[in-house]
């Protein structure tokens, strides 16, 4: 749901909240908490009333009326601007909260009391440790852990996924998210929150930005904003008496206009936009980070600890071999698993085909009675044939029973076949048919496809990649060879993990890591970001900082991008808006001085019409390059993995020397269209 | 031109050895003097009761540095009053004023050596000898000390010792000042500069008339004078008068004297920070690497940036003389030589303007010119400097304001790679920031503060020759010179009156013992932090990329503060006198 809806940038009712907000948000108390901006309201104020009462300050001000009033009202736009920047960003975020709380309807649930008895209560009045009983098509009232029963869950409230997933108790499998719906079977759960405390409600507090606090980088760089405003500001309020000793008086208002051009607006006023903006990019990736300050760390990671099973590979789950046993030959066996395979929708079903395929078969035509799918409580999938022939193929010892008891005998070699797909760290499915064993198809661990090219990209940024896993190391270093890991940790214990984890981390390393079951989350807590699946534990999620809702584990790459480009955005916007300066500098100071001293006409580079003019256009490109670059700050800056150097060289030359260029460009020609308005204003 | 390449190189290849000698001090690693000097040490320990070997971490540091200069304040301020006892007084000077004698005092503690008096008609040779001598040692030495804590606190081997500051500051005395102000102290009588306790004589001249000619112990003080980058002139005239700089090759001496140490530290702190690196990976670190490395990789993106500042200003300040005035060339007067107004005939305009581009980005402080009668933009070179105060600057302090500017550069340019902003193998977060923004800030505040103020008090309007473009030059200049602990005078300023002996006093206070306890801060926050890994994702601060960034980030910032009064000033009388 999350993943259909909000694509688009911006929509008719964002957009109008936004505009609503950016007035709004004028209210000083708010503006206080961005000081740059904040520097801007106080000169709009001053520039209001110098419109209004000419002469307040200045003795012969009243020939100045109209300038003040034009001053005044670009301070307003650049204020407004930065407010809906700010207010898009929130915006867009409230969208994704409000279609979240609709998920989040109060409903009636079973409350089971210790002596077992039921009762309805209303789900805002369960408490943690509460168990209730969830059936067929009711919505799981709160966060829990399963601990009786079996069931598909319908999770795409939360995820977008529309294929359920099985819920059972114990395991890594048992945690239930509230919101979600049960469509089969029931469960007996137990609450794990409070209400108002659900993992929903820290969603949605997350996306519409109410729990939001500044990043560590976010506060640095505000620093640095702040004390910039302030030695411009010292600038300016002593050039006034110098200039004055000059014998050159400065209007207020232009010195208002030379202060607001100067301090660092374009990006004072979009930062917080760029926060919250990056944390939707995370959210939009169906990824949610419990903060801003998770995300960043992203961005600063050096090695990232993943398992092999279902992160690397597909897991054990793709057909390689057929291999019979007793004396059957590989024709039947093959023949035989395509059968069972033509409505298996898994991947182990799919890839049987595709080998069948490969090895020279056509899927046979069979005429199909009713087929069976794969269950947690049967392990076993198969059809029945319109006459009689009965094929099954799963797990080995499911498929023994089932032969052992419809009369049928297991072949002596079976056990061979099976240790022997065992040892090469792969999976074994027995396929039978009618009361016959056929043999055993060797299900591998195949490296997903691109891993290998991800890697690469992670290796060029300086990212090391360590895999884990289970596996003998021989099976080990062939997946990692295969992979393009740099390093792996085969018969990993979750200890091991931890120590791994340690180990970097005393080099001075920042560790990323997914996982998933509840011997995760140690791990998952050490690490500096810790990814945790959403089909994972309750205790994994508690420990990660960010949480998957796909469970994909390969998504720690990407946020670990956004991570970067959600820094690289900031720096780039900063180095922009201080270059920017050069150029308004440019504009104002022969605009300022020129009179008095028509010498410094050779500094006005940009051949600015009129003093007024000049000073005016500055002051309006600084208003409009803010609108402009909201789109930048919403998408952030495109990211490819380089170098450092070369990284920063390209970022240098685009917002460093394109900001010392574009306001030249952009100044002049406001400058041509100002100038006649001027004019008729007759200013 | 010829000469100022020449002098280059010369310069180049004295300050490398000497960085290294410095590396060695500073990190007590073995010297060749060791055997004669450690017994000295020992026994001034001994003396002290100082115990060398006692830890401090940064705030120790720095009370010990505040401490140690807030008592010879004390004491100096103390002898000025009373110079007018008999002792050491051939002369019979009176005692300083109360404002002149606070303003001269913090003028020499903070290494500023700012002059609003003549010494020759000032100070007694006692006030010479242990007011103004023994600052010159002791401030710059102490500005040394600080600048090695500060380098200690940067490359972290331990969590919090910065080091010793009383075994820092007597090892830095008797280890490179002393002895090299033996050897240039030498060569200068050599030269020619009077070295004696003899009042002024007073001479017959040929015209009938007479003249004082002043002399003292004016080598001793000279040597020190350029060395510890104090600049303080025995005589009022500064390096000008051919008793305090008498030849071309006197002048080279004093030049080479100033621009060796602060260069050294850069030298040091480089070998210093590789060093550390090293340590961590010890498997890198091959034998060859580190026989021909001098600099450092750091070290070498920071002399980079700073030799290129130096460059361009001395390119700038060279033209502009050579150009000469177009006033005095259309009343007749030849300006094929330059301007020579206010320059010394035996010294030209090769050696003013290199001197002048030294003293200032240097921070000495002593003049063989006068700048009040540089060309607009050879003023504006020389003020600019100290505005930067970090193109090598002095007594260290230069190489710790650079690296501001690093940390500056580091965290936009950490930004734009998308990673926590890192400088060393530590990364630089909001307490640094807070830090680093402060001491920018402070630069500025007190130029732009108080030169506003001079101009709107009367006080302070009195105290300016010149109407105009220069006379606001020549406000900005004086406080452009006491923030940057330089000292040098635009001269033609009447400055010694209440007002600006105050202004002045306060602002050379702040400018170096704020600054300095920020700076300590920001070393001391840094070294408790756990390094962090370097991989190819990191930053590389040794890279042309980064150097040039940094070139460019210390020129937008300067501009921006300072554009709109250096245009009110030198280039508006620039442009005046040109169109």
């Amino acid at each position: 749901m999350m993943k259909q809806s909000n694509k688009k940038f911006l929509n008719k009712e964002i957009l109008i909240q936004s505009c609503k907000g950016a007035i709004i948000k004028m209210n000083p108390k708010s503006m206080i908490k961005n000081p740059v901006m904040f520097v801007v309201e106080i000169g709009f104020i001053i520039s209001l009333l110098l419109s209004i009462f000419p002469t307040i300050f200045e003795t012969n001000g009243q020939e100045m009326r109209t300038y003040n009033s034009i001053v005044c009202v670009v301070l307003l736009a650049t204020l407004l601007f930065a407010n809906f920047a700010e207010a898009i960003a929130e915006g867009r975020g409230k969208a994704q909260a409000q279609s979240l709380k609709k998920t989040q309807k109060n409903t009636k649930a079973r409350l089971v009391s210790a002596e077992g008895s039921e009762t309805i209560v209303d789900s805002s009045d369960l408490r943690k440790g509460d168990v209730v009983i969830v059936s067929l098509g009711e919505l799981i009232p709160n966060d829990g852990e399963v601990i009786e029963g079996v069931a598909t869950v319908d999770e795409s409230a939360i995820t977008g996924e529309s294929a359920p997933v099985v819920r059972e108790s114990g395991g890594d499998f048992c945690s239930v998210t509230g919101g979600t719906t049960v469509v089969s079977d029931s469960l007996k759960i137990r609450i794990t929150s409070d209400p108002g405390n659900s993992f929903l409600d820290k969603m949605i507090s997350l996306v519409e930005g109410a729990s939001r606090k500044k990043t560590p980088n976010e506060i640095a760089l505000n620093t640095l904003l702040v004390s910039l405003t302030i030695i411009f500001l010292i600038v300016i309020i002593t050039l006034y008496p110098i200039a004055a000793y000059s014998g050159i008086s400065i209007s207020i208002s232009t010195l208002i206009a030379l202060t607001v051009c100067l301090i660092p607006t374009t990006i004072g006023g979009l930062l917080s936009a760029i926060g919250i903006a990056g944390m939707d990019r995370v959210t939009r990736f169906n990824v949610i980070a419990m903060s801003g300050k998770a995300v960043e760390v992203c961005g600063d990671v050096d090695t990232m600890i993943l398992d092999k099973t279902g992160t690397i590979t597909f897991g054990n789950r793709l057909a390689a071999d057929f291999l019979t046993v007793n004396n059957i030959t590989k024709n039947e066996l093959i023949k035989n698993a395509m059968i069972t395979s033509i409505y298996d929708e898994t991947p182990e079903g799919k890839s049987t085909l595709e080998l069948g395929k490969q090895l020279g078969y056509e899927v046979p035509e069979v005429q199909v009675k009713e087929s069976f799918e794969f269950s947690a409580h049967t392990r076993m999938s198969g059809l029945d044939l319109e006459d009689g022939t009965k094929i099954r193929k799963g797990a080995s010892e499911a498929i023994s029973q089932y032969i052992l008891s419809i009369g049928g005998t297991i072949p002596s070699d079976l056990q061979s076949k099976v240790n022997e797909v065992a040892s090469l760290g792969g999976t074994p499915l027995t396929v039978c048919c009618n009361d016959t064993i056929l043999g055993v198809i060797y299900l591998k661990d195949t490296v997903k496809p691109g891993m290998k090219e991800r890697f690469e990209r992670l290796r060029a940024i300086g990212i090391k990649t360590i895999m884990c896993t289970g596996d003998n190391p021989l099976t080990a270093a062939t997946i990692a060879s295969e992979a393009g890991v740099d390093d792996f940790v085969a018969e990993c214990t979750p200890e091991d993990k931890i120590d791994v984890i340690k180990k970097e981390q005393d080099k001075g390393k920042i560790v990323a890591m997914t996982g998933d079951g509840t011997n995760d989350a140690p791990a998952l807590a050490q690490a500096n970001v810790g990814l945790a699946m959403n089909s994972g534990t309750a205790a994994a999620k508690e420990a990660a900082n960010m949480v998957d809702l796909d469970s994909d584990p390969t998504k720690i790459l990407e946020v670990v991008e956004i991570g970067k480009q959600m820094l690289i955005t900031r720096g780039s916007l900063t180095t922009f808006s201080l270059s920017n300066d050069i150029a308004k500098y440019f504009a104002i100071i022969p605009a300022m001085f020129m009179v008095e001293i028509p010498q410094l006409k050779i500094l006005n580079i940009m051949q600015l019409e009129t003093p007024n003019s000049a000073i005016l256009s500055a002051l309006i490109f600084n208003a409009i390059i803010i609108p402009c670059l909201i789109p930048l700050a919403m998408k952030g800056v495109t990211y490819k993995p380089m170098s450092s150097d070369k990284l920063l060289r390209k970022n240098l030359l685009v917002y460093g020397l394109g900001g010392v260029f574009t306001p030249f460009v952009g100044i002049k020609i406001i400058d041509l269209l100002v100038y006649p308005l001027l004019n008729i204003l007759g200013s | 031109m010829f000469q100022i390449i020449v002098t280059l190189i010369i310069y180049m290849a004295l300050v490398i050895p000497m960085g290294i000698y410095l590396y060695h001090v500073a990190t007590y690693k073995k010297t060749f003097a060791d055997s004669i000097l450690n017994g000295i040490d020992n026994f001034i320990y001994k003396v002290g009761g100082v115990d060398p070997k006692q830890a401090m971490n940064w705030k120790k540091y720095l009370a010990a540095v505040l401490i140690t200069n807030g008592i010879m304040v004390l004491l100096g301020y103390i002898v000025l009053r009373i110079q007018s006892i008999d002792f050491l007084n051939p002369n019979g000077i009176e005692n300083m004023e109360v404002d002149l004698s606070f303003n001269t005092i913090i003028s020499f503690m903070t290494n500023t050596n700012l002059q609003h008096y003549a010494g020759e008609s000032s100070l007694s040779f006692l006030s010479q000898m242990i007011v103004i001598t023994f600052m010159m040692f002791v401030s710059a030495a102490s500005g040394y000390a600080v600048c090695i804590a500060f380098v200690r606190g940067l490359v972290g081997k331990t969590k919090d010792n910065m080091g010793n500051f009383y075994s820092d500051l007597i090892r830095i005395i008797t280890r490179i000042l002393l002895p090299l102000s033996i050897i240039v102290g030498l060569m200068l009588v050599w030269q020619g500069v009077p070295q004696n306790l003899s009042a002024t004589i007073t001479a017959t001249t040929i015209e009938g008339t007479y003249q004082d000619i002043a002399s003292g112990p004016v080598a001793a003080l000279e040597s020190i004078k350029h060395i510890g980058t104090n600049g303080g002139g025995f005589f009022g005239a500064n390096s000008a008068t051919p008793f305090e700089n008498p030849t071309i090759w006197s002048n080279l001496i004093e030049l080479f004297s100033m621009m060796l140490l602060p260069g050294a530290c850069v030298i040091m702190f480089g070998k210093m920070a590789s060093e550390t690196k090293n340590k961590i990976k010890k498997k890198e670190s091959d034998l060859c690497e580190k026989r021909f490395n001098f600099f450092g990789k750091e070290g070498k993106t920071i002399f980079i940036a700073m030799s290129v500042l130096f460059l361009i200003g001395l390119a700038i300040c060279f033209f502009a003389e050579m150009a000469g005035n177009p006033l005095l060339a259309e009343a007749g007067l030849s300006q094929s030589m330059g301007s020579m107004e206010g320059k010394e005939v035996r010294l030209g305009v090769s050696q003013s303007a290199l001197f002048t581009t030294s003293t200032t980005s240097f921070t000495t402080g002593s003049v063989n010119n006068m700048h009040d009668t540089l060309t607009p933009f050879g003023g504006f070179v020389a003020m600019l400097h100290m505005m930067l105060n970090l193109v090598f600057g002095g007594k260290g302090v230069g190489l710790m304001n650079m690296i501001i500017y690093v940390l500056l550069t580091v965290f936009i340019c950490g930004l734009m790679i998308g990673r926590t902003p890192e400088y060393l193998g530590k990364k630089v977060e909001g307490k640094e920031m807070k830090l680093v923004a402060l001491c920018i800030i402070i630069h500025p505040l007190l130029i732009l503060g108080f030169s506003a103020l001079a101009l709107v008090s009367t006080a302070g309007l009195e105290g300016i020759s010149n109407g105009g473009f220069h006379g606001l030059s020549q406000v900005l200049y004086e406080f452009s010179s006491s923030a940057a602990n330089n000292g040098s005078g635009f001269e033609g300023l009447t400055d010694n009156s209440v007002f600006w002996n105050i202004t002045t006093g306060l602002t050379m206070f702040f400018a170096r013992y704020a600054a300095i306890a920020m700076q300590l801060a920001i070393a001391g926050s840094l070294m408790k932090k756990q390094r962090v890994n370097e991989s190819t994702g990191t930053l590389k601060t040794s890279s042309m990329t980064f150097t040039i960034s940094l070139i460019l980030v210390i020129y937008i910032f300067a501009a921006l503060t300072f554009l709109p009064v250096l245009c009110l000033g030198p280039v508006a009388e620039h442009l005046v006198l040109w169109n």
